[in-house]
């Protein structure tokens, strides 16, 4: 059950993050498209909700100080996303 | 500099364990079209090329390594429970004699990945008609690949991997065109 939240979770930050990484490159080609602008960052607020609430949930997404490491819980331990 | 994130793209569901499968991924993997190529062609690219279209190569670049680590899911995934019954079956007898079942850049047929899959020609015209080239000959491996695979779950990334590479061909497309303005803005005594 909980391994089912956690792949519903996740989905959701993948959705979020398959719309900012599909604007992101048309706005490489269109940087002067304000709405995809606003478009993107309106995305990107949303993505980040659903990331601290993942992070909070199933730990941190991110090393390099991107994100709070704990124990346990934490960066080191799996699963890792080719275990899930 | 690059940060990882402990996350795939995409989900990569694998129906049951399917070694043969496995090996015909591998060149998406380590072959001459494969993602590893791809994420490597647009980061060494982008040195160079014109100002307008250096965002690019380096967004298109990171996102091909998020696709390398789609494949390697994939191909951990379907051969993980292999048999040596299995393995034999499936013709990579070679590969685990070597490799036992870690994954290696290779082609399906065997060839080890090297770095004239790739080109870097400094012209941008000429790097961006590569790019778009290869975007294409992605989609068609993949569609390939998606015409011999009989596993419903790996189809459905396999999919979504196809038309990425329909995007990133589209946004090269329109890096041609912003070239070609600029270009025509240039001024040559």
């Amino acid at each position: 059950m909980e391994h089912e939240k956690r792949r519903a979770l996740l989905r959701k930050l993948q959705e979020v993050d398959f719309v900012l990484v599909e604007l992101n490159l048309y706005l490489d080609t269109h940087p002067s498209d304000l709405d995809a602008l606003d478009q993107y960052n309106h995305c990107a607020l949303e993505r980040e909700a659903i990331r601290s609430e993942y992070e909070e949930r199933y730990g941190p997404l991110m090393h390099f100080g991107h994100s709070s490491n704990r124990y346990p819980c934490g960066w080191n331990e799996g699963p890792w996303p080719w275990e899930i | 500099m690059w940060i990882y994130e402990k996350k795939l793209q995409y989900p990569v569901k694998v129906s049951q364990c399917n070694p043969h499968l496995a090996k015909l991924l591998i060149e998406q993997y380590g072959g001459a079209d494969g993602e590893l190529a791809a994420a490597l062609r647009y980061l060494n690219q982008r040195y160079t090329i014109p100002d307008k279209v250096k965002g690019l190569l380096t967004d298109i670049g990171t996102e091909e390594f998020a696709h390398l680590e789609m494949i390697a899911t994939m191909v951990y995934k379907l051969t993980k429970d292999a048999t040596k019954e299995q393995i034999k079956a499936a013709g990579l007898e070679e590969h685990y004699v070597n490799h036992d079942l870690s994954l290696f850049y290779q082609s399906a047929a065997g060839n080890p990945f090297t770095a004239t899959y790739i080109q870097s020609k400094g012209d941008p015209i000429a790097d961006l008609y590569e790019d778009i080239a290869a975007e294409e000959k992605a989609r068609a491996t993949y569609q390939w690949l998606i015409d011999l695979s009989d596993d419903p779950d790996i189809n459905d990334s396999l999919k979504f991997l196809r038309e990425r590479e329909i995007v990133h061909s589209q946004r090269f497309r329109e890096a041609v065109e912003l070239l070609k303005e600029y270009q025509g803005q240039k001024k040559f005594f």
